[in-house]
């Protein structure tokens, strides 16, 4: 039987869904809709409109980094009265934990796990929709609420939270309304990511498509079905933590709040006996988890990239499987690495310093495995297969970089200055969110018909590339002289930064060439829906399910059940007449 | 294309979607609640006194509760059993059985609420009474959230037993392990809260 299916085949009973007839509605088809590439989509556009607005408050404070104390140019009048003559220093706090907390909860994972897992795991499953499409859909607007919430909570009288991302307890506790605002939205947002994270298991185990085995599965579901784990399971500490701030804030508990607390206005009238210590460990049960929540998803798309562009298998695949799993199981037992500095003993740090160094070698091995992909490829260089290329050396550098974070020696000079934010950003930014970006220029033609500009997109890369650069690298040069980082004039009041401030314009000169060089994606990316160059089902000629649907793929994705008769990666197989071999393609020797 | 496995297991993984789904999210559930008993531990161990339990709460109507709940559990089971016997009338008495006795720990709950907030034992006064406030209104919720799908399920959602028997089973089944999740819940926080 032939299995591969061109869009004319038309298979009758395929169509005969409970709504594959009727018309739906505007509401039905784009704003409540049930179709899981629609709602990846709302997901992925409602992202990136964060990544943009968390990237823009960064920009704001670079500026009073780089000249510290002058209005802020061009958007100064927009900020306000207290704002008019610099920034003041509330406002700079506001700024720092949204700009973390808006990247992290509204930027980066929403656009890793719920755009591109909601639009491409069930393509890549052969499945006609995720497991519970209603849930996928109360998902994205209980995600859009917590987003909501959190945009709201700048105009709230003492602006946004500004404790931090990480809304360390007492501060937290007794800082101005936005705080509040904060929790609520937290609570939103976790609630949302455990309704998305059952339905990603629960699709990927019971939704495959016959034929399709678990080592059969593209790696990037694999790094989709690992984080949905650590989502579910790291996330309602968070919850937990988050209703016990609340009501620490609201019903004046004392959970995290010591006995004996003194603020500039007198002694707190508080009961006492809480322990600001349980709110970090709470929380970075969850956000050491989260990290490998950032990172997972991009490693998926990186793996389908390469494959698809060195035309031949990813190496080791059954080592990169075993590997994401170890991570994601270990993810669990390494969160105190953050806490060296609290005192908490140092057979705690022992411990938490030895599954540090373990879980780095299984985020060794899939980066070897990526690189030993390279090795004698014919590689093609489109877009998309250049931002996973450079995710590799950035990766690299990040990862490399945290492994003396990790021992609590050199943690005691390291922490809290720029060198810690130089390598979670060496991570994040040029890593993950370079990835998400070869994402979106890989799998374009899939959701459009359509492919981006090539030109666009290698100003992008390189100015993207190049940029950015800029921006982090000399972090490691400030953090290593003592640079702290949550300094509000960039550590202009020190002595011992006397020498190392200046590179804090540098940094705010990258950051906003950054900035322009995202217009030529933004611009790209709404142009080449109208104007892209059309392109057939398969345009990067890919193996694995998502690029046997049509482009863009109807509702109930598939013009014919799909079967699985291969591996994900079968290129340049030897003996076979094309260099790739598609997972739905009967073996002719067994047809 | 319809979505498989919604009703009939899948053969490989043993399971339907439905069933797979509730036990996911009762694992994060686990999680949310083993997050909150981490942090009595904690609590406890850090603090300089604590106050034994059934000094400050009830031990009678606490038990009373335990038996209500645990007792809800079974007419849960009956009713889900009942359906499968295909028996839709006991399926009915059962169920609204189940939601009778949830409301009644909610009642003797709301009654223990209001003892405590006459005699000013508000959250804020202990970190006993904070983490007891905390605990058991987070678990009320949750009881809450049981009367509201149960009763949907007793009510216009049994209609579904007319059309689709076996899905409706499987939902009542799903409903079920939730309900069983929650009475597991009361019995770890009586005797942490009530008598340790």
């Amino acid at each position: 039987m032939d299995n591969v299916t061109t869009a004319d085949e038309h298979v009758p009973h395929a169509e005969h869904g409970h709504d594959g007839h009727h018309e739906l509605s505007f509401l039905q088809s784009y704003v409540f809709s049930l179709d899981h590439k629609v709602i990846g989509i709302q997901y992925a556009i409602t992202a990136m409109l964060f990544l943009l607005l968390g990237f823009t408050l960064m920009m704001i404070m670079r500026w009073q980094l780089a000249f510290p104390y002058t209005p802020v140019p061009v958007i100064g009048g927009l900020l306000g009265q207290n704002n008019a003559q610099f920034i003041a220093p509330e406002f700079y706090n506001s700024l720092g934990a949204m700009h973390g907390t808006i990247m992290v909860f509204l930027g980066v994972v929403p656009l890793a796990v719920g755009g591109f897992g909601n639009y491409v795991l069930p393509l890549q499953i052969g499945a006609p929709d995720m497991a519970f499409p209603r849930l996928n859909m109360a998902s994205y607007w209980t995600f859009f609420c917590g987003g909501v919430v959190m945009f709201a909570s700048f105009f709230v009288p003492g602006g946004a939270a500004n404790s931090g991302w990480t809304s360390y307890a007492p501060l937290s506790v007794i800082a101005t309304e936005g705080q509040t605002w904060w929790l609520v939205g937290m609570i939103f947002l976790i609630t949302s990511s455990l309704l998305g994270s059952v339905n990603f298991i629960v699709t990927t185990l019971q939704l495959r498509a016959p034929g399709l085995s678990f080592m059969r599965l593209p790696f990037f579901v694999w790094a989709q079905l690992v984080t949905s784990f650590l989502l579910l399971l790291a996330f309602p500490p968070l919850e937990a933590a988050g209703v016990l701030q609340l009501m620490d804030r609201v019903a004046g508990t004392s959970f995290f709040m010591p006995a004996g607390l003194v603020t500039g206005e007198g002694p707190l009238e508080i009961s006492g006996g809480g322990s600001p210590l349980l709110w970090q460990h709470l929380f970075w049960f969850l956000a050491h988890p989260e990290v490998y929540v950032l990172i997972l998803p991009a490693m998926g798309i990186v793996a389908e990239v390469l494959a698809n562009n060195t035309r031949k298998p990813l190496w080791g695949y059954r080592v990169l499987v075993a590997s994401v799993i170890f991570l994601g199981f270990m993810s669990f037992i390494v969160w105190a690495h953050h806490m060296f500095m609290t005192g908490m003993g140092t057979t705690m740090s022992s411990f938490f310093q030895t599954t540090t160094m373990i879980i780095s070698v299984p985020s060794v091995v899939i980066l070897s495995a990526f690189l030993i992909s390279l090795y004698s490829g014919s590689i093609r260089y489109p877009v998309p297969m250049l931002f996973a290329l450079a995710f590799l050396p950035m990766f690299a550098i990040g990862g490399l970089t945290g492994l003396p974070l990790g021992l609590t020696a050199p943690d005691l000079h390291f922490h809290d200055t720029y060198y810690v934010i130089g390598h979670f950003h060496y991570v994040v930014a040029p890593g993950t969110i370079f990835a998400l970006f070869a994402g979106i220029y890989f799998w374009y033609p899939k959701a459009t018909g359509r492919v981006m500009s090539e030109l666009l997109g290698k100003i992008h890369f390189w100015g993207s590339f190049i940029s950015i650069q800029f921006v982090f690298t000399p972090m490691f040069i400030t953090g290593l002289a003592g640079m702290n980082r949550r300094l509000y004039d960039g550590g202009l009041e020190y002595a011992h930064l006397q020498e190392v401030v200046g590179w804090n314009a540098t940094m705010s000169y990258g950051a906003w060439a950054l900035g322009f060089f995202q217009i030529f994606f933004i611009f790209n990316f709404f142009w080449s829906i109208r104007n892209g160059k059309k392109v057939d089902d398969n345009p990067w000629k890919a193996t694995t399910l998502e690029w046997q649907a049509p482009s863009p793929p109807p509702h109930g994705n598939f013009t014919s059940p799909p079967e699985v008769h291969r591996g994900p990666y079968e290129y340049s197989v030897p003996g076979a007449d094309k260099d790739f071999t598609m997972q739905g393609e009967a073996d002719p020797a067994k047809a | 294309m319809e979505i498989p496995y919604t009703v009939a297991e899948r053969p490989d993984t043993g399971v339907n979607n439905v069933k797979l789904g509730i036990w996911l999210f009762l694992a994060s559930e686990v999680m949310l609640f083993g997050g909150l008993f981490s942090t009595y531990v904690i609590l406890r161990l850090g603090g300089t006194d604590w106050p034994l339990g059934s000094d400050i709460l009830s031990v009678p109507i606490g038990t009373f509760n335990t038996a209500v709940l645990i007792g809800s559990s079974v007419t849960m089971v009956m009713a889900h059993a009942s359906l499968k016997l295909n028996q839709f009338d006991q399926f009915k008495k059962y169920m609204g059985l189940t939601v009778v006795l949830a409301l009644v720990f909610l009642a003797v709950k709301s009654y223990e609420y209001y003892d405590k907030l006459s005699h000013g034992d508000l959250p804020s006064a202990t970190t006993f009474l904070a983490i007891y406030w905390t605990m058991t209104a987070l678990h009320g919720l949750h009881i809450i959230g049981g009367v509201v799908v149960n009763g949907y399920f007793w009510g216009p959602g049994s209609k579904m037993f007319h059309t689709k028997p076996e899905m409706f089973a499987n939902r009542v089944e799903a409903a079920g392990l939730y309900w069983h999740f929650v009475d597991l819940v009361w019995i770890f926080l009586f005797p942490v809260l009530y008598l340790l």
